[in-house]
């Protein structure tokens, strides 16, 4: 009989908890989900869950600050970040310009519904990109160039709404647990397991699957497809954000505060939620990239928004397959400024990944 | 709290024990059966090797250790009042207002993105009930009471701009807030360079002749001990092995572990090239309580008798009380 493992670090809780390896770093001690797929990805939310948790390195500096310094030097970060402003400006800026201003007419940019080329439009031909239509007309005889840019702040508007309805509801689900788990007793496991089994069934399946099933159910609309991208955001968002508060909430600080007397809520509020914050932002911008693909997908597959006022790209990419053989570019445009944006997103939400994972420091 | 009118010690400790239970596993028996008394503005020290209990009792006093797993026993009186079995409500709110704890490393355990004021000003606000203003007004008197200069500026940093010292002077800025009348120092110095060190413990020193303030300072310095602490009690594995003022304990050390802690300390008047004199083997070499002395297998004087079950703590005339079957008697006058 030994007492061995009492206090190696006088200030560590010698619990339970601290000895098992999986909560002292922060992960699960429950079962994982079922599933491959579920598995893989909830290995990969808990690791970044555990990267945040991870103390700052002997310069004493701060997590966010030290993420940001290395992030301006990251090729990889500023090219994403290149990209993510260019089409925010994009977004921004394009519905001003379809159509343009007065003092902007000589710019060849119509309104995104406006069949101004309609005349030129027969069967099996629709003309290509000219002088008046730079990316060409669609099979309606509407300016290409002009619904891309429209299109921009449909795009735009539905990643961002998308993901921060992944974000709202997956926060306050995971924040939830991640406080009755940490601090909670006995009450607070109990509703941290039930809400975490629910997230977990959401979790082994497949987001795109997931997001065609709430869409079907809601209907063809605009918010619909927001609500049904951003649903299946809300696990990763969810698992993410307890993860890294419990781990946060097995901190020093957490133990100094509460050896102060500061109130549970204080505690969760005031300091284990700023503190776990950073990793869901992180996921945050890379949800952007995921969301935008799968607004595309639900679009491309019918279930997107039917408004051609508002166009989408993904919609656009839709309606370009019957033209396929006749105009390929009319899918080319709009698939390559997804892959873009999507990418500058994806770029952009590694690079702040890499930027915060200690181990690839130097 | 109606805590006036009580006259006996401040915090009354006996026969504290604290147990992990694991399922599948073996128990960890942490702490058993210590027992010790800290008067007001007396100032205690809880020795030992890591490892041997003493951050666990701290934690048990205060009612920090998680509540999955954990068994404690025996009883921990503040001021009259029972500890263990308080509500834990009742024991939040005597918590930084009563009883506050200074931790091991500043750096930890300052939260890193809270500025330094906000911190301090929140235990203000919790127990004193004042509004932000208030307690940020307060918190940078306190700031500049613990010797940090320029508070006001300071207020507004962030922990990692702060150097290690000052650090942990803001850590005992926020213990002291409320004048607690029992204050736990956890290893305070441990983390900090020599001359850092020195300057942390004058301020504690200060402070608890300044507010009256008991102190228990846990530590495995013997060298910091010696300087600040009226009592000591040695622990080994979990139970108190020897206990005395601090006079007779450097003087002369009965129990073979002390006598080993005082002798690992490295010497400035030894001759040069002298080997340094640790104690063999590790806190992990030990034999459970129940078969005999825990400290036996690295003992140097080691009897037969030892292995006897536990040794039983025996009065000594100058008030002290020591664990050993075959004290070290003839050791009295080790310089200290």
């Amino acid at each position: 009989m030994t007492a061995e493992p009492t206090q190696q670090d006088p200030t560590q809780h010698p619990t339970q908890d601290a000895v098992d390896s999986g909560a002292s770093r922060g992960l699960s001690t429950q079962p994982r989900p079922p599933g491959p797929f579920g598995q893989r990805r909830a290995e990969r939310i808990d690791r970044l869950a555990e990267l945040a948790a991870t103390p700052p390195d002997e310069r004493g500096e701060s997590l966010t600050r030290e993420t940001f310094k290395r992030l301006r030097r990251s090729p990889m970060a500023i090219a994403g970040s290149v990209v993510i402003a260019i089409f925010v400006v994009i977004a921004l800026v394009g519905p001003l310009l379809t159509p343009p201003p007065a003092w902007l007419s000589f710019l060849p940019l119509y309104g995104p519904t406006a069949e101004v080329g309609l005349d030129q439009i027969r069967p099996g031909h629709i003309p290509g990109n000219s002088a008046d239509h730079w990316f060409g007309l669609d099979h309606l005889g509407r300016d290409v160039l002009s619904r891309m840019l429209f299109g921009a702040r449909t795009t735009l508007l539905v990643g961002v709404v998308a993901t921060m309805i992944g974000f709202t509801v997956g926060a306050a689900i995971g924040g939830l647990a991640g406080a009755a788990n940490a601090l909670g007793g006995r009450v607070g496991r109990w509703l941290d397991t039930t809400l975490m089994r629910g997230i977990d069934m959401l979790l082994a399946m497949p987001p795109l699957l997931l997001a065609f099933s709430v869409a079907a159910v809601l209907g063809r609309s605009l918010l619909a497809v927001m609500i049904a991208v951003g649903v299946a955001a809300v696990p990763f968002f969810a698992r993410l954000l307890r993860g890294s508060m419990i781990a946060q909430a097995h901190r020093d600080y957490v133990l100094a505060a509460s050896s102060l007397g500061v109130r549970r809520p204080q505690i969760v509020l005031g300091h284990v939620l700023p503190n776990s914050l950073a990793p869901v932002i992180v996921q945050a911008t890379l949800t952007l990239a995921t969301a935008i693909i799968e607004a595309a997908g639900l679009s491309f597959l019918g279930l997107g928004n039917p408004d051609s006022r508002t166009p989408e790209w993904g919609t656009m990419l839709a309606q370009a397959q019957n033209q396929l053989s006749v105009r390929p570019e009319l899918a080319i445009y709009p698939a390559v400024a997804i892959i873009i944006t999507a990418l500058g997103f994806t770029l952009l939400g590694e690079a702040m990944r890499e930027a915060l994972d200690p181990k690839l420091r130097r | 709290m109606q805590v006036e009118a009580y006259d006996g010690p401040l915090l009354e400790v006996s026969d504290l024990s604290v147990t992990f239970r694991r399922r599948g596993q073996r128990d960890v028996h942490a702490v058993t059966g210590v027992s010790f008394t800290v008067e007001a503005g007396e100032v205690v020290g809880l020795v030992g090797e890591s490892g041997c209990g003493k951050s666990v009792t701290a934690l048990a006093i205060t009612g920090l250790l998680p509540p999955r797993g954990v068994e404690v026993t025996g009883s921990a009186r503040f001021a009259g009042a029972e500890l263990l079995t308080m509500d834990p409500k009742q024991r939040r709110d005597l918590r930084g207002r009563d009883i506050a704890m200074v931790f091991q490393d500043p750096i930890s355990s300052l939260n890193p993105v809270v500025p330094i004021g906000v911190q301090v000003a929140e235990v203000l606000i919790r127990h004193r009930h004042q509004s932000r203003t208030v307690a940020q007004r307060e918190a940078a008197q306190l700031l500049d009471r613990v010797g940090i200069p320029d508070p006001n500026r300071r207020l507004k940093e962030y922990p990692h701009q702060l150097s290690g010292g000052m650090r942990q002077r803001a850590l005992i800025a926020m213990a002291i807030a409320c004048q607690p009348r029992l204050l736990i120092a956890d290893e305070p110095t441990t983390a900090l360079d020599v001359t850092i060190q020195a300057q942390i413990l004058e301020l504690l020193k200060e402070l608890v002749r300044e507010l009256n303030t008991a102190l228990i300072m846990i530590t495995h310095d013997l060298g910091v001990v010696a300087g600040m602490c009226d009592r000591i009690n040695v622990l080994y594995a979990g139970k108190v092995v020897e206990t005395a003022a601090r006079r007779p304990l450097f003087a002369a050390p009965h129990h073979p572990y002390t006598v080993g802690l005082l002798n690992s300390i490295p010497r400035l008047d030894a001759p040069r090239g002298e080997r340094l004199h640790p104690i063999p083997g590790s806190v992990r070499d030990l034999l459970p309580w129940p078969e005999g002395c825990a400290y036996a297998p690295r003992c140097t004087r080691r009897v037969e008798q030892c292995l006897a079950g536990t040794p039983e703590l025996i009065p000594a005339p100058d008030g002290r009380n020591y664990r050993c079957v075959n004290p070290d008697l003839e050791r009295a006058g080790v310089p200290a």
